[in-house]
Parts: structure tokens; C-alpha cells; sequence
């Protein structure tokens, strides 16, 4: 067969588009490290690895190119994501078993990337949360609400011997704080002004938390800049929980948390421009990515106020999966010179 | 004059790419001289076959017809130089797929005498009816030379379409390629000259030129052509490709978008290359057929990259030559721009009339082809293609081979302009994917046709035998029912009359038996005069054996 492919080459690959938005992640994970402790680093190093061996495993048994698809970074980065997405103190074990059930099941048993139902990462979590609620809700405190620095030891007992220690670096997020004070009665502005949990509401979103997702805002806007990814999602979920939580927020200001709150309190910066943005698992089609990504925030908005869990994100990111190739069979755009869509 | 503020529409897509075309325009366009043989193959076009009408052993002149078309959409074919036909026979053609088709060699005599133009073929144009230009631009074998190569004098003559714009195609967007360009600088009154005759075959209200507005020379050159007139607008478009595409070019003129599955002159518009004009300049004006053309020749693997004239039919490696180019050294030949170019296999092939550019690359500038990974939808292809389709769709289909849904999304509005490939991060040839999806689905077309002809042949077939079949059991049937009614009742005269000549034979037969014979009716004395002629016969015949 005569192959006539252009002769013109342009530098993007997937592995540079991988390498890139692992770049994005740098200003977050630099404020993570800073305001929580280096467990976070432990966590996505050992993400690393098991994703690495685990892909790699699983090719050699596939029989496929280990070192071809290996280099191209999408099982690092959904590694990165997970060990991100999770409690930095949880057991070293969790992320061990999270990471390869999201490149097993997650990636590798549909065919590896690009064929993929599900944003693998999210997948990983959701498994991991509904498994273990117990080591996926304890979340480290910000260091400056601990009497005493962690150390780096103290990291790594509580990741590796068994939670060594975890009561003393451990803490409530600011969601959890005001879904469970919600449950026992207490309304929002109350638990904001409470004396025992008023300092964990920072500035304007958390006290750590709101640095971190403003780390993210800032790595989502370089991919942005750089048209890395498709600016329809993050825009389009960002606006949807902004305008839902502001309408909710002027209905009922007791019962809702601030606009603010839910734009950088939990993961929806994370949520928006690292992990709704996964090209494969998302719409496709410029219109359909709104609708996708205005999904997103609609379920995440729903999840967060009158759902069980206080964090949405994964669950709204994989049922949008679900929806991603109806949504993009009703979004074809309209072909040059045809009359219809 | 010219009109500075045509609103210009930006198309869907496109890309921005390296244009590398000054290296082929710092020189003046050279005419290249006569090669010894000349290749002229009888399909330089879209359409039929022309047939030859020369003999091997005949002499040639220039711009003599040696091949005359077939039928209306086909396309005369002329000698480039003057000589001799030593051969007709099967030759490699630039074709995407590598074709052989019968070419006309002639050994060219080097005089380059020319045939001698009919007596009143030089006129003005106005002088001449619409329909007399468009039979002599029939007669000069022009096709359109912007690459696609459909014979000009169909897409001149607009039947009862009226003719709203007449658009001159300057854009020439593929990088490398600069023939049109140079055409431009170097010949644009022949140019404006050539479109007036276009605008006046078609009776066209309007006349736009759009040229990418990096050709600075060629656009003063043209404004200068076309002085302080106004019936023609030089309109510039911005520089991205694939602005000289018909379709992308028509809208950013005018904002319209000609229909999918029709023609640009269903919405009254006409679209013609700059090179066209040209010949048509020539055809009318000069009453010269088309046997030569420009031709850019580019790229690593040529030393002093440059424009050419080139007569039809010389072949490539001759014009290599001629540029000192080292074909060792050569990696790779593609006919056209580095963007919808397809690979030359044989350097033996001629330039024909849809070779604009001729691109070497030499042996060190070739990159091994990317290994493809699986598409990860990130909808790059999507954003810059021009047509708006849904590339990382079509990719999925085609590689299911689901044919059909691969039609739902548009297959064929794919112009092939390969910008999805260039962007793509997992490197998946996709138009590769595309083309095999469209040659597939044409020949499943033709093979159900075929296939439809043959069911209804076999049906008719089995529908003849069932017939056959049951006008017999009727027929024996009928005779059955005849032998059944009357059983004993010879009412068939034949039968009747072979039972009775039977009969008569049975009669005759009998009677013979009963015939009397000789020794009936004998008197007493006879007989016994008989019984004792027996005795005494036997007594002797006694003796005898006694004896």
C-alpha cells in the first residue's frame, strides 16, 4: 500500500502533552508540600513506582511494546493525580492498591490508553473510598494549625508503620467540618465563626486548601495558555458550580457554603483543569465538552450538598464518563458547506 | 482599481506553516530545453482517456494534436517539441497510486518546429462567441492547473447557471511550492488578460483574484496588470493553510459556503488557478495549445532550488539532472507540497499537467515515520481542520471499518489536506485511514452494482427456467389430458394413418403367406408322376451313398 502522509512535523507528542501538564502540577504539589508536609511526595513517589511496574506487567503479559508505552507518561500522571487526589498520610498501602487498580482496571483492561472508558485515576479513588472510608478520610491538618512541625520521620511512619502517630498531624478539611456540623444542626456561618473550627477556614477557603487549589488555578492556566487542553471543560464545569453555588448561596446562606468556598475549598481546581480535562474519557466535541464539563459541575455541586460524601468530584467525573460518547453523538458540529448538524 | 476592503471570512481550522517558498523564487523562472525523448502520456486529467491519433514512425511538430479526446470530459493532448513517434506503449505516470498508462514517446528532432497555427486563429476574444472560446480552449487541452486537472472548457461553460463571481485561485498555500507565484511576477497581463476571457466565456458578474498576502510581488504585479480597471478586485487572504483549497478559498472571499454535495456553481461561483488562465491567455490570444507549464523544483535534494517552464512529457530525472541534483543522494521524490504531495516511485516519469512542483528531499533531511500510538481524542485534528469534521471520530470508525457510521460523520467532505496529521500528538496517519475508507467504500459500491447486476441476472435466469419449466409441464400435461379422454379413438390423423398403413402391411404380409405356389392345385396324375419321381430320386441318392 502507498502511504502519502504530510511530510510536515510538528513537535507535539502525547508523552510532551503528558510531561506538560506534569509540569502544570508543580505549583500545586510545591503548596501542598509547604502547607501539609512531605507525605504528599512520599505518596506520589510510591504512586510512581507501582504505576511503572504495574503497566509494565501488565504489557509484558499483553505482549505489547513495554518501553514505547511506557514512555509516553500517561500511567505516571494518572499515578501523580491519585497520590494527589488521596489523604497525604494515608498508608503506604492504599495508594500501593489504589494506583494498580487504576492502570489495571482502570486503563489496561480495555486496551490501554486511549481506549478507556473511565478516567483511571478517579477510578482508582473511587475504589479506594468506598473500600476504605476510614483511611480515605483522615486528612492531614495544615502545619500551621499543629503545634509541632512533622519531620520528614514523622511522614514516614504514618504512611509506612501502621499510622505511627497519624492523631498528631491529622485534622478536619473544611468540607467534612461543615457537612458534619450541618448533620448536628449547627448552620454554616456558625461553624465558621465556631471557636473550635473557625481557624481551619483560612482566608477565604480553608486554611492550606485555598493555596493549593490557587497552585492548581495557576498550572491550569499555563495548559490553557498553551492550549494544552480543551478550555471548554474547566470553563464550562468552573461556571456551573460558581453559578449554582451562588444561587444557593443567596437562597439560603445557612444551609449552603460560599462560592468561594466551593471553588477553592476541595478539589475542584484539581478536579477542573488536571482531571475532567483527561482527553480520552471526556466529550470530544467542542460543544459537547461544555455540556461535559457543565455536567461535572452540576453532580459535583449536587454530591456536595445534599450527597453523603463531602467531596463529589469522582463520583461526577466518571458518571460524566458514562455520558461522554452520548453527549458527543448529539454535539457534531456542523460540516463545511452541509445545512444541517 | 482595486477595492482594499473586502470583508475577508476566516474558515474553520488551518494551520500556520513554515512556507520555505523564497528559496525557489530568488531566480527567474528558466525554460528548460528540449530532452532527447519526450514521454506524453494520453491521461494528464481527470476524465476519459484521450486517444492517440499518431503512429509510430510519424513526424511530429510542436503543438500538433496527438491524442484527441474522448468523449466531452477528456482532454486533448499536443507535442512539446517537434520529431518523431518511436513508441506508444504503457509508462509510469506521476499518479498518487502509481499508475502506468500509455504514454506517446517522441524523439524529439531538437528544431522545435512548430505546426503552423490556422490563418484566422489569432482574434480578439470579444470577436469570438462564447461558445467558439470554449471550443478553442477545448481544442488547446487545458485542464485545470492548479493540480486537480478537470478539463477547463466544462468548468467554463455554466450552461444555464448564471455566473455571480468568477474567482482567480492565487493563494497557493502549500509551502514549497511557488510556480504560481512566479507566473505572477513574470507573466501577470497574460494572467488578467486570460481571466477577462474567462469572465467573458462565463458571462461572469464579478472577477476576484485571492492571493495570500505573502506573494507582496506578485500582488503589485497583478495590481499593476490590472491598472486603473475595475472589473477585477484583487482581494489578499491571510496566509493559512489550506486557503487555497476551492471551497476555503470561495468562502473567505465572499462568506459563502458551496454545498457539500454540490458544485461551487451551485451558488453562482466559479473557481479557476491562475495557471489556467495563463493557458488560456495562450489558447486564445496566442493560439497555442498547452504543452508546457511552470514547474517548482525544491526541496534539499535539488542544489539551486527554481522555477522552470517544462514541456509536457519530459521526464523527471532529466530535469534533475539538468539542477546537477546527485540522485543518489535523493531520499525521497514528492510530486506536489509537502502537504498533500504523494512519493514519485520512478524518476523516469514525465511531468504532465497537473505537476506543480517537483520536491527532493535529500537522503539526510528524512526522518524515520513515527511510530503511532492509540488515539487519546485530545480533538487537535478536530480544531484545525477546515472542513469542521470530527477527525478522531472518523479515525475510530475507520479503523473499525464501521463504513457506514464513518459516512454518518462526513467521510467524504474530507478534502484530504492533511493538517489533522500534522497535529496529531499520537502521529496516527489519518488521512491515510481516510483515503483507505473512501477507496473502500467505492469499491464495496461498485462490487454491490456489480453484484446487484448479477442477482438480477440470476434471477431473471432462474425466472426463464421456472417458466421454461411449467409452459413444458403445461404442454405435456395438455397432451396427457388429450390421450386420457379419448383412449381408443385415433382422432390423430398421423396416428391414424401410420395405424393404417400398419394395418395395410399386416394384410399385405398375411396374404403372401397364402399365396399359392406352383405345386398347388395339381391334378392326380401330376402327382403321383411326382411321388415317383421323388422315389426314384431318393433311391438313387441311397445307391449312391451305398455305393
Amino acid at each position: 500500500m502507498i502511504i502519502n502522509t504530510p511530510q510536515v512535523s510538528s513537535p507535539a507528542s502525547v508523552s510532551r502533552l503528558m510531561l506538560h501538564v506534569g509540569y502544570a502540577l508543580v505549583p500545586g504539589t510545591l503548596a501542598y508540600v509547604w502547607l501539609f508536609g512531605v507525605g504528599v511526595l512520599i505518596q506520589i513517589l510510591l504512586a510512581c513506582l507501582t504505576a511503572v511496574a504495574t503497566e509494565a506487567i501488565i504489557l509484558f503479559l499483553r505482549k505489547r511494546p513495554v518501553l514505547n508505552t511506557l514512555t509516553d507518561g500517561s500511567a505516571l500522571l494518572t499515578a501523580v493525580l491519585l497520590a494527589l487526589s488521596i489523604p497525604s498520610i494515608a498508608p503506604w498501602w492504599i495508594i500501593v492498591l489504589g494506583t494498580s487498580f487504576a492502570i489495571i482496571f482502570g486503563k489496561q483492561i480495555y486496551g490501554g490508553i486511549g481506549y478507556n472508558p473511565f478516567n483511571p485515576a478517579m477510578l482508582g479513588y473511587v475504589m479506594l473510598l468506598i473500600s476504605f472510608p476510614l483511611e480515605m478520610t483522615r486528612w492531614p491538618a495544615a502545619i500551621s494549625l499543629l503545634e509541632q512541625v512533622p519531620t520528614f520521620q514523622t511522614s514516614f511512619d504514618v504512611i509506612f508503620n501502621a499510622g505511627l502517630g497519624i492523631d498528631t498531624i491529622s485534622g478536619a478539611t473544611p468540607f467534612d467540618t461543615i457537612k458534619t456540623q450541618l448533620s448536628a444542626g449547627m448552620d454554616v456561618p456558625a461553624t465558621l465563626i465556631n471557636s473550635n473550627y473557625g481557624q481551619l477556614f483560612g482566608n477565604f477557603a480553608g486554611v492550606g486548601w485555598e493555596l493549593v487549589s490557587l497552585g492548581f488555578l495557576l498550572g491550569g492556566l499555563y495548559l490553557l495558555a498553551t492550549r494544552r487542553i480543551a478550555w471548554q471543560i474547566p470553563a464550562a464545569m468552573l461556571a456551573t458550580i460558581a453559578a449554582l453555588s451562588t444561587l444557593f448561596y443567596l437562597i439560603d446562606s445557612s444551609q449552603h457554603m460560599s462560592p468561594l468556598l466551593h471553588l477553592f475549598g476541595g478539589a475542584t481546581m484539581l478536579g477542573a483543569f488536571f482531571i475532567a480535562t483527561d482527553p480520552v474519557s471526556a466529550a470530544t466535541t467542542p460543544k459537547g465538552r461544555i455540556y461535559y464539563g457543565i455536567g461535572i459541575g452540576a453532580l459535583c455541586f449536587i454530591i456536595r450538598s445534599w450527597g453523603n460524601y463531602p467531596e463529589g468530584l469522582a463520583f461526577a467525573v466518571l458518571l460524566m464518563n458514562m455520558a461522554a460518547p452520548t453527549i458527543d453523538h448529539y454535539t457534531r458540529p456542523r460540516v463545511f458547506g452541509q445545512t444541517k448538524g | 482599481m482595486t477595492k482594499p476592503n473586502r470583508k475577508i471570512f476566516d474558515f474553520h481550522g488551518g494551520l500556520l506553516l513554515d512556507e520555505h517558498k523564497s528559496v525557489s523564487t530568488s531566480r527567474p523562472i528558466e525554460v528548460a530545453p528540449i530532452p532527447p525523448v519526450l514521454i506524453i502520456p494520453v491521461t494528464q486529467h481527470i476524465g476519459h482517456a484521450a486517444k492517440p491519433c499518431v503512429k509510430v514512425g510519424d513526424k511530429v511538430l510542436k503543438n500538433q494534436c496527438i491524442a484527441k479526446a474522448d468523449g466531452r470530459i477528456s482532454a486533448r493532448v499536443h507535442a512539446s517539441s517537434s520529431g518523431t513517434v518511436t513508441a506508444i506503449k504503457q509508462h509510469s505516470i506521476p499518479h498518487p497510486s502509481n499508475l502506468n498508462v500509455e504514454c506517446i514517446f517522441i524523439e524529439t528532432d531538437g528544431r522545435d518546429t512548430a505546426i503552423k497555427p490556422k490563418n484566422d486563429a489569432v482574434v480578439h476574444y470579444q470577436s469570438l462567441s462564447t461558445h467558439d472560446i470554449q471550443q478553442r480552449i477545448q481544442d488547446a487541452g487545458i485542464v485545470g492547473l492548479g493540480g486537480a486537472g478537470f478539463p477547463s472548457h466544462i468548468k467554463l461553460n455554466a450552461g444555464d447557471h448564471p455566473v455571480e463571481t468568477l474567482i482567480l485561485n492565487a493563494a497557493e498555500c502549500e509551502p514549497y511550492i511557488s510556480c504560481d507565484d512566479m507566473l505572477m511576477r513574470e507573466h501577470a497581463e497574460a494572467i488578467i488578460n486570460g481571466l477577462r476571457i474567462m469572465q467573458y466565456a462565463l458571462s461572469a458578474q464579478h472577477c476576484i483574484i485571492g492571493i495570500e498576502d505573502n506573494k507582496v510581488e506578485a500582488y503589485s504585479a497583478l495590481q499593476k496588470a490590472i491598472g486603473n480597471n475595475d472589473d477585477i478586485e484583487l482581494a489578499r487572504v491571510p496566509t493559512r493553510y489550506p486557503t487555497g483549497g476551492e471551497r476555503q478559498l470561495i468562502y473567505s472571499l465572499t462568506g459563502q459556503q458551496a454545498p457539500s454535495q454540490g458544485r461551487p456553481l451551485d451558488i453562482g461561483i466559479v473557481c479557476h488557478n491562475v495557471g489556467t488562465a495563463y493557458a488560456v491567455n495562450e489558447a486564445i490570444a496566442a493560439a497555442t495549445p498547452l504543452t508546457s507549464r511552470i514547474v517548482t523544483l525544491t526541496g534539499s535534494g535539488i542544489p539551486q532550488p527554481r522555477n522552470m517552464q517544462v514541456r509536457l512529457g519530459t521526464p523527471i530525472e532529466y530535469l534533475l539532472d539538468h539542477c546537477h541534483s546527485n540522485k543518489d543522494d535523493i531520499g525521497k521524490i514528492l510530486i506536489g507540497g509537502p502537504m498533500m504531495g504523494f512519493r514519485l516511485d520512478s524518476i523516469n516519469a514525465p511531468i504532465t499537467k497537473t505537476c506543480n512542483c517537483v520536491l527532493a528531499t535529500h537522503q539526510r533531511d528524512i526522518r524515520a515515520p513515527a511510530n503511532p500510538l492509540p488515539c487519546i481524542r485530545c480533538g487537535e485534528c478536530n480544531n484545525v481542520c477546515p472542513v469542521n469534521l470530527l477527525p478522531q471520530q472518523l479515525y475510530w470508525h475507520a479503523r473499525a471499518q464501521e463504513f457506514d457510521n464513518i459516512q454518518d460523520y462526513s467521510l467524504f467532505d474530507c478534502i484530504e489536506c492533511g493538517c489533522c496529521d500534522v497535529v496529531c500528538p499520537s502521529k496516527i496517519p489519518l488521512v491515510q485511514y481516510f483515503r483507505f475508507a473512501k477507496t473502500t467504500i467505492w469499491q464495496q459500491e461498485r462490487d454491490k452494482e456489480k453484484s446487484d447486476k448479477a442477482r438480477q441476472r440470476h434471477e431473471l435466469r432462474l425466472e426463464r427456467l421456472e417458466r421454461e419449466k411449467r409452459e413444458k409441464r403445461e404442454r405435456h400435461n395438455r397432451k396427457k389430458a388429450a390421450l386420457k379422454k379419448k383412449p381408443d379413438q385415433n382422432d390423430d390423423p398421423k396416428k391414424a394413418a401410420i395405424l393404417a398403413a400398419m394395418e395395410r402391411v399386416k394384410e399385405k404380409k398375411s396374404q403372401t403367406n397364402t399365396s399359392p405356389a406352383n405345386t398347388d392345385n395339381l391334378s392326380p396324375e401330376q402327382q403321383a408322376k411326382i411321388d415317383e419321381a421323388n422315389a426314384r430320386r431318393s433311391k438313387q441318392n441311397k445307391d449312391k451313398t451305398s455305393s
